[in-house]
């Protein structure tokens, strides 16, 4: 692996494989994060990523000793105690609970009761339109909308460590604008985060270190600030010499 | 390369794991059996034993070999509709009950000799099936399920209704009409045991035949993915339609043969949603879902097992039950499956040759 | 007359309809799965009940306290301990793991209690009736268990929509992957809404053996009926269940009236009916 261990780091990965079924679709991942950081995963459609984040959140089963958060092993625990523990995701597509109301969603996320600095009202602080849209049903709301229901909902949690997967998927450019605006909102001080999203530029714009996943494996990562574009989209061709 | 090229090569096969619809999991050691050979002989010897029953079994055998061929049927039908169509059934026993009341119909107040009755009581089923088909397909998934039980259910109070059919209590086939079977005893039960084994062997023989067709292909699709299959211009509904037509018109027949067997017909029997439904999924199930053997495997077990429990009254269904409890919890390939299944012991090939 | 008593007669059956059916469709709404084995909970706790009050000398009504609870317990702990492994994108599992329950369960029964049929004996209660006006009355039972019955469904809805608890069920049911990652223990909300669906299915049990008499054998066809009040009702709609009950045990009268043997087909054929002019029901929510 290219990069040093940490010392106290907030998630550290070793070796991580993870299949469905037979069919292997990641292979002996390594890599830390450093609480406050914000990891980009970049990659084609099937690199990997939504893997890495649907494994990190166990609803794929990880190898034992192969997953760290704060220092504890997660790797083959359920979702419901890794979320407790700390560790939220926005999934892909959003999935919010399409016959519960905006708040009943966000409510839900708040289930685990973990302390912290967001509630019902801090959320609709953050994201004021859903205030007057709470008890309307997520099909109801924009894309942009729903996104933010979604984000809301795994902020409810009090998490340490954000996943977000692609935030950008189906919306207008206008709104994914004003979403990654909010981001250093939503990624508040101390909280960690990796976020998989499509477009490179916009990934390395808001992220501290990137990490590009081909077939499964890392094939290229570094800082954010100053990579090489043209080195990141060799790499996520693999049209590398 | 463009970049519309590297983009195309550089993606991944699908991650879904879960593929929806019923799919029998594919078993690790896929390597043909060296012994193939020697188990088609086996195989094609047990069909030639079970085809001459008459000749070499004493009475109580051929009556246990009747029941077999009765209960092969009825699995492979089953399993027919359930692992390629992807239709759970559990009203069957309409069909049962509709072919056993249509043979006595028609051979004891239409006066049609007995084995020229079944082709009416084939158009008969037919007749049904297709009605019956159209409603419970209004329905989806477990509620398609229990939708066929309770059509059943309707059917059997309707014939219920019918003093000529005999009522509640039921009525025998006299034995002026069992004589158009044949003249004395053993003749007639000869024609009755074949005429079993014949429709046996026929919806062996349709369901793997069915599965090499064309429609074959559409169906394992189907089972597969019926979102995918139908943008490929599989036709769904049709093809669900015509499938369960055609198993209801054969389930028909196998109700008209368990009538001859039993000389006698009576609604409660002939449309018990146990011995016709529970049973046999029970026998696919641990013979070995989603393949052709498996059913006839877990007929005959299932047979085994009942002879053996012969004195213990209830326990027989208990034990069954446990039986299939556990099949589904440790044992989902079921017997057949555990000895390898039809990759390891391809008997009757089914996989279509892809053209030269 | 008469019709306007056996109509009122059916209505008030089709509360304890609603009341069997809705067990059956917490289940399906939660899990996807149809519990073939819920016509043996329904008759189960009928037998258990006539146990209790053999024992105590206390009235069924009574018995119920203890019955519920029991039931409860007995259904968190198959759902959590067995039905669990079988609730999975594949329906055939859960299929054949009921039935198989069913069959045991009627076998059992049959075995310990004999395959007589019998019925539950509340004493005078059973033929005392009201007076509605002239020419119309109703009996005093089936007015009070229609109106537990009604009771228990409103605590259902309220349970559902207006507790945490019932949004954590709904959750489950809707994306049960994304409620784990929620925090959501999905394993004991399963086993929560079946201990809730076989306390409903228990009350209905033991109702239904007031009413009417009950053998091991007679599962099948509560569960026939259960699940024509869910077609009929409305698939996902608590009541609409209520609706559905009522419908058919309106048809299942005004069908006895005609001739006692049309009763059950008359219900038979107003579910026929249904499917086939509106087969998501007549008060269908878009999802459960």
């Amino acid at each position: 692996m290219i990069e040093p261990r940490l010392a106290a780091p907030r998630l550290s990965v070793e070796g991580l494989s993870s299949f469905y079924g037979s069919f292997q679709a990641l292979f002996g991942l390594d890599f830390d994060l450093a609480p406050g950081e914000v990891l980009a995963l970049i990659g084609a459609n099937g690199a990997g990523k939504s893997t890495l984040l649907k494994t990190l959140t166990g609803l794929l089963k990880a190898p034992p000793g192969c997953i760290h958060h704060n220092g504890e092993c997660l790797s083959t625990r359920t979702p419901a105690t890794i979320t407790r523990a700390g560790i939220a995701m926005v999934p892909e597509g959003r999935r919010l609970f399409a016959t519960l109301t905006v708040e009943e969603n966000l409510l839900i996320g708040g289930h685990v009761r973990r302390a912290g600095v967001w509630s019902l009202e801090a959320v609709y602080d953050l994201f004021p339109a859903l205030r007057a849209k709470r008890h309307q049903l997520g099909p109801q709301l924009s894309g942009g909308q729903q996104q933010m229901v979604a984000i809301g909902r795994a902020l409810m949690a009090n998490p340490d460590l954000l996943l977000l997967d692609e935030l950008s998927l189906g919306l207008a450019p206008v709104v994914v604008e004003e979403i990654y605006r909010a981001l250093p909102r939503i990624v508040g001080p101390g909280i960690s985060a990796i976020l998989v999203e499509q477009d490179i530029t916009r990934a390395l714009a808001v992220s501290d270190r990137y990490l590009c996943l081909r077939g499964g494996r890392v094939v290229l990562a570094g800082p954010s600030a100053g990579a090489s574009t043209a080195a990141i989209i060799d790499a996520y061709f693999g049209v590398s010499a | 390369m463009s970049i519309d090229q590297t983009l195309t090569a550089a993606r991944a096969p699908s991650l879904a794991p879960t593929v929806p619809g019923i799919v029998p999991s594919a078993p690790s050691a896929a390597r043909p059996s060296r012994a193939v050979l020697p188990a088609r002989i086996a195989a094609a010897g047990l069909v030639v034993a079970l085809a001459t029953v008459p000749l070499w079994a004493d009475p109580s055998t051929q009556r246990l070999a009747g029941e077999f061929t009765v209960f092969a049927a009825l699995a492979t039908l089953w399993n027919l509709l359930a692992s390629y169509g992807g239709l759970l059934s559990v009203g069957q026993q309409a069909f049962v009950g509709i072919g056993g009341f249509a043979l006595y119909g028609l051979s004891v107040l239409g006066g049609v000799p007995l084995l020229a009755a079944l082709p009416l009581v084939a158009l008969i089923g037919l007749a049904f099936a297709v009605p019956v088909a159209f409603l419970s397909l209004r329905l989806s998934g477990p509620y398609f399920a229990i939708g066929t039980w309770a059509i059943a259910e309707v059917l059997r109070l309707a014939v219920m209704l019918f003093p000529a059919l005999g009522g509640g209590s039921g009525s025998s086939l006299p034995l002026d009409v069992l004589r158009t079977l044949g003249e004395d005893r053993a003749s007639r039960s000869l024609a009755i045991y074949e005429t079993g084994f014949v429709i046996a062997a026929a919806c062996v023989a349709m369901t793997a035949l069915l599965l090499r067709s064309r429609w074959g292909l559409g169906l394992r699709a189907l089972r597969d993915s019926e979102v995918a299959a139908e943008s490929v211009g599989v036709r769904v509904r049709p093809l669900k339609l015509l499938l369960f037509s055609l198993v209801g018109m054969m389930t028909s027949l196998v109700g008209a043969v368990v009538v001859m067997q039993k000389l006698r017909v009576a609604p409660d029997p002939q449309f018990s949603v146990v011995d016709w439904t529970a049973f046999v999924i029970f026998m696919v199930v641990l013979g070995g879902y989603g393949t052709i053997e498996g059913p006839l495997l877990g007929a005959a077990l299932f047979l085994v097992l009942r002879e053996v429990l012969a004195d213990y009254g209830a326990a027989y269904p208990i034990v069954l039950g446990l039986i299939a409890i556990g099949v589904t919890l440790k044992m989902k390939d079921g017997l057949w499956g555990a000895l390898g299944g039809p990759r390891r012991w391809p008997i009757l090939p089914i996989l279509r040759r892809p053209p030269a | 007359m008469i019709w306007i008593n056996a109509l009122v007669q059916g209505l008030l059956l089709g509360g304890i309809y609603a009341l069997a059916a809705a067990g059956l469709a917490l289940v399906f709404g939660v899990m996807r799965i149809i519990n073939m084995a819920h016509g043996e909970v329904i008759v189960l706790s009928a037998f258990l009940t006539q146990m209790v009050t053999g024992a105590l000398g206390i009235n069924p009504m009574l018995a119920a306290v203890l019955i519920l609870p029991l039931m409860a317990a007995l259904g968190y702990g198959l759902q959590r301990g067995l039905i669990n492994r079988a609730v999975r994108s594949d329906p055939l599992p859960a299929l054949i793991m009921t039935f198989g329950l069913s069959i045991i369960a009627q076998n059992v029964l049959v075995t310990l209690f004999s395959a007589d049929s019998r019925r539950l004996d509340v004493g005078p209660l059973a033929t005392a009736s009201l007076r509605l006006m002239p020419g119309i009355s109703v009996g005093v039972l089936p007015l009070a268990m229609f109106a537990v019955a009604v009771a228990a469904l409103v605590m259902l809805h309220t349970l559902f929509y207006r507790t945490g608890a019932g949004r954590a069920f709904r959750a489950t049911a809707i994306d049960a992957d994304i409620a784990r990652t929620m925090g959501l223990d999905t394993d004991h909300v399963y086993g929560l809404v079946t201990a809730i669906a076989f306390a409903l299915a228990a009350l209905a049990g033991i109702f239904l053996g007031i009413y009417s008499s009950f053998d091991p054998f007679i599962g099948p066809s509560r569960l026939i009926f259960a699940f024509e009040v869910i077609v009929i009702g409305g698939m996902g709609s608590i009541y609409g269940a209520l609706a559905g009950g009522m419908i058919l045990g309106v048809s299942q009268a005004l069908g006895a009236q005609i001739n006692p043997q049309l009763q059950q087909l008359a219900g038979h054929l107003v579910f026929l009916a249904v499917i086939l002019l509106r087969p998501q029901g007549l008060f269908a929510r878009n999802r459960s």
